[in-house]
């Protein structure tokens, strides 16, 4: 057990914890403008990873990885047209209730339409047996581009939160929203478009993250989970929490296999999540003023 | 009053009628399906006590089914006949006790197992300590952080269920004796025993509704209507909330643990599909269509539900139809769909 060997699995860490960092933005972004927890979240990751594998029969990778993108924004939007904005009195229970149907009918629809065939993306660049070297340790190029979309990700997700004027809105709606809407911000409008960057950054991340961990129609779900308990773990809302969480959870879990079968490396994830829920559902970076003042 | 006869008097008549045709016609296998969904029926009105008096989501009832149905297969199929051979004190006691007995594995070989009733009174027990246990911590959360405290909760229980090889692994446990009543009444999957299984099991989820019916009339029902309307005004009424939820949560768990156990038994095995998470969605979809707070609707709409999903009329569109459910019922009816027709009846 040498140095590269750790390596490695802090690698593999890395590239599992950027996954929930993106899936765990996107539950914070649906959360500040609508407070609600999406619980179909995985699935978007799911789908762009599907439509690309579709998209990809009639044209070249990238452009199919643009189309997939644009339509699990299509469906995000119509998710928020169809079943968000159209609920009379939305109580928290009926929420999660809806979100929870929704992953399953998205879920069970993959099924009908891709089958139950475990599905791959073409690498980036290489192919399977490609590697590069790195400080003795051997790591294929995917994970390069994991890592670097997701930094590329996270640091549009800011600028564009912190200069645009949309995302201003946003944030503000993430603030308080009767205040929003009396400054003049189109609040319905402000869910529809959270729910577009979410699906959105979410059906980008499934599509790098594929080649690498492959794609079913079920695989959302365990992913949602992990992306939740990394959400939960930074703070609930708080983006830049879920950067520190997010690789925090990626390492644990890929250095567990030292120590614990490999069956239980799924409930990892869920016994950090109870442990964090039941501790300090605040999370470790959410301020307790800041969370006691919001819905949940 | 004499409404209230009129419709139990017209419920006994359908049950009888129910059994009759079916044997007249030749059919009475579907008494199977549907002596299973009355199981799950029972399991589902726990979370209904839950979920629509206490308001309390639970995405984890599946789990106590699970904890309910393998607490039983596990002490009624473990072999202590090496122990005995040892005489061990304690398997001689249990024997004294009548809580072990000989038997006859499948392949005719002699074994020594606990009984079918010692083992269904100890998984009462065990489920209701697991339920206090998880109940104390995770009833303090509200809305989505509970509906995820729970979820996990039932997601550990399914992977250990499915990585523990006490547990059959993913082969789950089989070979379950017949768990006998009293006289000649047992509840078995045998065909012979089917019609008295249907009335056993009727008469079970009697029992059962008429203790949760009372449960709901007394102070307790009244203090967890209090809950769910607002919990702070109910705190500032002086009911201890906590308390009554927990309540409430052990009481739904030990529900759900007997309708495992009894399942497990009637089934004569159990496997760790039971322990699934779907499984615990679709008995929250059962609990949304029948109205929430509604024991009859939930019951009918379970046994009604549960014998179409296990007869495959939905085909491979089964989880679909319960997502379906959910969301529709969610939005076009929060009420459940008994109460569409009440709330017509108010404005016509």
């Amino acid at each position: 057990m040498d140095f590269s060997y750790y390596f490695q699995y802090f690698l593999s860490g890395l590239t599992n914890g950027s996954t929930y960092i993106i899936v765990a933005i996107g539950f914070n972004i649906i959360y500040n403008s609508t407070g609600i927890i999406n619980f179909a979240q995985g699935e978007f990751l799911m789908l762009g990873a599907m439509t690309t594998v579709s998209y990809l029969k009639f044209m070249p990778l990238a452009l199919a990885i643009i189309c997939a993108v644009f339509t699990t924004m299509l469906i995000g939007f119509l998710i928020d047209l169809l079943f968000i904005r159209t609920l009379h009195k939305p109580t928290v229970l009926k929420m999660i209730i809806i979100t929870i149907g929704l992953s399953i009918i998205i879920q069970e629809l993959a099924l009908h339409i891709w089958d139950e065939k475990v599905k791959t993306l073409p690498y980036f660049t290489g192919s399977l047996d490609t590697t590069i070297k790195i400080f003795n340790a051997y790591i294929s190029p995917q994970v390069l581009w994991v890592l670097g979309s997701s930094i590329f990700i996270i640091i549009i997700l800011n600028l564009f939160f912190k200069y645009s004027l949309i995302g201003k809105a946003m944030r503000a709606c993430a603030v308080n929203k009767e205040v929003a809407r009396l400054c003049g911000i189109n609040t319905k409008n402000i869910i529809s478009l959270s729910f577009i960057i979410s699906s959105g950054i979410g059906a980008f991340a499934g599509c790098v993250i594929t080649p690498l961990s492959q794609v079913q129609y079920n695989c959302g779900t365990p992913i949602a989970i992990k992306g939740f308990t990394v959400a939960i773990l930074g703070g609930l809302g708080n983006n830049n929490g879920a950067i520190i969480a997010g690789i925090f959870l990626g390492i644990i879990e890929s250095f567990s296999i030292l120590f614990l079968p490999l069956a239980y490396k799924e409930a990892i994830a869920t016994i950090i999540l109870l442990i964090i829920l039941i501790c300090k559902p605040s999370g470790f970076l959410g301020k307790k003023e800041l969370q006691s003042l919001k819905e949940f | 009053m004499v409404k209230k006869i009129i419709f139990l008097i017209f419920i006994f008549i359908i049950v009888i009628a129910l059994q009759k045709i079916l044997t007249k016609y030749g059919i009475e296998f579907y008494l199977t399906q549907i002596i299973m969904s009355i199981y799950y029926t029972i399991c589902i009105l726990g979370l209904c006590l839950l979920m629509g008096y206490a308001g309390q989501i639970s995405l984890g009832q599946a789990g106590f089914f699970a904890i309910g149905g393998y607490t039983s297969a596990v002490l009624t199929t473990l072999n202590l006949m090496p122990y005995f051979q040892q005489n061990n004190k304690f398997i001689l006691f249990l024997i004294k006790l009548n809580a072990a007995a000989f038997r006859e594995d499948m392949f005719g070989e002699k074994i020594l197992t606990i009984t079918p009733f010692a083992a269904f009174c100890f998984a009462i027990i065990f489920s209701a300590i697991i339920a206090f246990l998880i109940g104390i911590p995770v009833l303090k959360l509200k809305g989505h952080y509970l509906a995820m405290a729970t979820l996990g909760v039932g997601i550990i229980i399914y992977r250990i269920v499915l990585g523990t090889q006490i547990f059959g692994c993913a082969d789950g446990i089989y070979d379950l004796p017949e768990f006998k009543l009293f006289a000649n009444l047992a509840i078995s999957g045998s065909s012979k025993l089917r019609v008295q299984n249907y009335y056993i099991a009727i008469v079970i989820l009697s029992i059962i509704l008429i203790l949760l019916y009372n449960l709901i009339n007394s102070r307790i029902g009244r203090a967890l209507r209090a809950i769910h309307t607002s919990e702070d005004a109910a705190e500032a009424l002086g009911i201890n909330t906590a308390r009554y939820k927990l309540y409430v949560f052990v009481i739904s768990a030990i529900i759900a643990a007997i309708a495992g156990c009894l399942l497990t038994h009637f089934n004569g095995g159990i496997s760790p599909a039971e322990a699934s998470i779907m499984k615990s969605v679709k008995y929250v979809a059962i609990v949304a269509v029948g109205g929430m707070a509604n024991f009859y609707g939930v019951m009918f709409m379970g046994i009604i539900l549960q014998f179409l999903s296990l007869r495959g009329y939905f085909g491979s569109f089964d989880d679909l139809i319960f997502g379906a459910i959910l969301v529709a019922m969610m939005l076009f009816s929060s009420e459940g769909l008994f109460n569409i027709f009440k709330l017509r009846k108010k404005y016509e």
